[in-house]
């Protein structure tokens, strides 16, 4: 018997009961679902992670000097914690000599950050991150205003207490009103408000968009740190390779200003964006285990089923065997005849899996913020271990039929 | 390897005992069936049955033979073994020229899709499938393309006069029609034999006539035929009739010596 021979006789099996077949191959379905589903959920989300919001969060071919990490992965020991808040703080006397080491393609500047209260006539008194900041900071984040000016470098010599602020804050302190030129009080201390920022947009259903920003000689230093502290200094190469190039030349200088001994480790962060990406890569990690681990269950399942509901067929039609037997079917065109038919029903469960897979991605990605896109090896894997679930799962029923005595199975009631 | 034969008034008898006392040696063209010293026993539980004792039988080409014995006396196992599905356990079976009798069960699968027309007293078409793809099936595991395969089997189907009815299942055909799709199907594949196992058993009278005016057509345009029944009427239909008791042939004598001896009387057998 052919092999489009088989695959013809399966499919009429198959087709006169078609609601039997289904529920013989749910296991495969449900496993095959859930491989499409969790493909496309963790690609869409990887695709999102590394492009949409590692740009957003932190600037291209950039990195940060601080005293500990900013982006934490989920699992740090107690230990690294200890460790990370007795380092010493970055100086704002550390700031030039890393300045001046690195590369003259580099521009830099300095950030640091806190909490603090804040109020305007119009509007309740809130709680908001304010930071301070110098010349070269919105040029590295690449932001620019929506409303009203950038802070001039007068302004950042003279720390003129002026602010931009982000669009939320505008929102919230000026409702419909334009903020520009008005005033805003940062722990009871006013500053004039020159420009709105551009939205930035949100990341998981929290907004980028709540900040202050003030000149780094502004009285706002006083608050966001202790005296001659800053959180971090951003720098940022042209390309990948001077940042890299940046990044030694700071690690040298801070290195050297500490004191340390060669065989000691930093004890200080030069984070990249590639910081921000261990936490989702983690994330991922689980993600793809239980990709893995939820298909797998599903097509044991799957595979067992279709073995128990198989060898009941073989067994209702071991007359039917023992007929072709006598007119001259081989163990093995038998044998054949069941794993075609096996493998067949499963490929159709995977068919069915890959669709509803799509439908599910698509619809998640519809009602929820995660994005979810349908990677095409996904498919063709689903298929294909379908297609193999249902061979393995048909070779003890075929080798049950194909061993049959075609005179004990002619003698079978129908 | 003894057997009690009334003897054939036919100029084959010597013939006949010689081809079956020459061990080892391929028979002549002319014999379809040659079996010498055929045993076959089984083990039930501690007894062993010896249903077969050591039978030898000539069928030439052409002949048209009922096989006749009362239950236990072997003739479907005999039946089994003339029909390759079951291999004795001493003796040799010679099918056309071909030692077949030690073969392996894919040699022998070949045999019966090339050589063997079943016919089988429940007629044992597949139910879900229609009569034109019942008759195609030998052809299936000859190998036979698609296109040729329906062309052989409306041929067939034809020549038992079922061709308007190529499309129906077995369900939606009377027990004569039924027994006819297994004939076609049991010729589809140009056989040596046709070898028929009760094959009126489940039909009424007048059927089982017609389906034995279709054995005798089949007899007279050349088909080597050989029926196995338990029932004299059907028997003396024949041409020739082998009486087995007990694992033996019994008597070997031509229709009219049969009837003459025998009548409609099982017990005279």
């Amino acid at each position: 018997m052919s092999f489009i021979q088989a695959i013809r006789l399966a499919w009429e099996t198959i087709r006169v009961q078609k609601l039997k077949s289904f529920f013989t191959v749910i296991g495969v379905t449900i496993g095959v679902t859930f491989l499409i589903a969790v493909v496309s959920i963790v690609g869409g989300m990887s695709r999102y992670m590394e492009d949409d919001l590692v740009g957003k969060l932190i600037a291209v071919n950039s990195f940060s000097l601080r005293s500990r990490p900013d982006f934490q992965v989920g699992d740090a020991t107690q230990a690294q914690r200890n460790e990370w808040r007795r380092r010493p703080r970055i100086l704002r006397t550390d700031v030039d000599p890393v300045a001046e080491a690195l590369p003259p393609t580099a521009t830099w500047a300095l950030e640091s950050s806190q909490n603090l209260d804040i109020e305007s006539q119009y509007a309740t008194p809130r709680n908001t991150q304010c930071s301070t900041i110098t010349e070269q900071w919105f040029t590295i984040k690449k932001m620019g205003v929506t409303q009203g000016r950038l802070i001039t470098p007068q302004e950042y010599n003279n720390g003129t207490p002026v602010v931009v602020i982000g669009q939320d804050v505008a929102d919230h302190f000026f409702p419909n009103l334009n903020p520009i030129g008005r005033e805003l009080k940062v722990q009871s201390i006013p500053y004039t408000v020159v420009g709105v920022a551009d939205k930035q947009g949100s990341v998981f259903g929290q907004s980028l968009d709540k900040f202050l920003l003030a000149p780094e000689r502004s009285p706002l230093n006083r608050w966001v740190n202790p005296h001659g502290v800053i959180d971090a200094m951003i720098i940022q190469g042209q390309d990948d390779t001077s940042m890299r190039e940046a990044m030694e030349a700071a690690r040298a200088t801070m290195r050297a200003r500490r004191h340390l001994h060669p065989t000691q480790p930093d004890n200080f962060e030069l984070e990249t964006s590639e910081n921000a990406l261990d936490f989702w890569n983690k994330v991922k990690g689980y993600l793809v285990i239980a990709g893995i681990a939820l298909p797998t269950v599903g097509l044991v399942v799957g595979a067992i089923v279709i073995m128990n509901i198989m060898l009941v067929a073989v067994a209702e039609r071991t007359r039917e065997i023992g007929i072709r037997k006598a007119l001259g079917a081989r163990r093995k065109d038998i044998l054949n005849q069941f794993l075609v038919e096996s493998a067949t029903l499963a490929t159709l469960g995977a068919a069915i899996g890959v669709a509803l897979g799509i439908g599910f991605a698509k619809f998640l990605a519809a009602v929820s913020p995660l994005p979810a896109a349908v990677e095409v090896w996904s498919i063709f894997l689903g298929v294909g271990v379908g297609a193999g679930v249902g061979m393995i799962a048909g070779i003890y029923p075929a080798s049950r039929a194909a061993l049959l005595d075609p005179i004990a199975a002619m003698r079978q009631e129908t | 390897m003894s057997s009690n034969t009334v003897e054939a008034p036919l100029s084959e008898t010597a013939e006949r005992r010689a081809v079956v006392s020459g061990a080892g040696q391929a028979p002549d063209s002319k014999w379809v069936i040659v079996t010498r010293g055929i045993k076959r026993e089984y083990d039930m539980g501690g007894e062993v049955v010896r249903a077969l004792r050591g039978v030898d039988l000539a069928i030439g080409r052409n002949e048209y033979v009922a096989i006749m014995g009362p239950s236990g006396s072997g003739k479907s196992t005999l039946m089994n073994i003339v029909g390759c599905l079951d291999t004795p356990n001493g003796g040799e079976y010679w099918l056309n020229g071909q030692l077949v009798s030690a073969m392996t069960d894919d040699a022998l699968a070949r045999v019966r899709n090339r050589e063997i027309g079943f016919v089988f007293q429940t007629f044992n078409l597949l139910p879900r499938a229609t009569a034109l793809h019942n008759v195609e099936l030998p052809l299936v595991y000859a190998g036979v393309g698609a296109d040729e395969r329906r062309r052989r089997a409306s041929e067939a189907l034809a020549k038992v006069q079922l061709d308007n009815r190529m499309d129906h299942r077995p369900n939606e055909l009377s027990g004569g029609q039924r027994q006819r799709v297994a004939i076609a199907r049991a010729l589809v594949n140009n056989p040596s034999m046709l070898l028929a196992d009760e094959p009126t058993g489940n039909l009424d009278s007048a059927t089982s006539e017609e389906i034995m005016r279709v054995f005798e057509n089949l007899a007279d345009s050349g088909q080597t035929v050989v029926m196995v029944t338990h029932e004299p009427d059907i028997a003396s239909h024949a041409r020739r009739v082998v009486v087995l008791r007990d694992g033996l042939i019994s008597t070997d004598e031509t229709r009219d010596a049969f009837v003459a001896r025998v009548g409609h009387s099982v017990a005279a057998l």
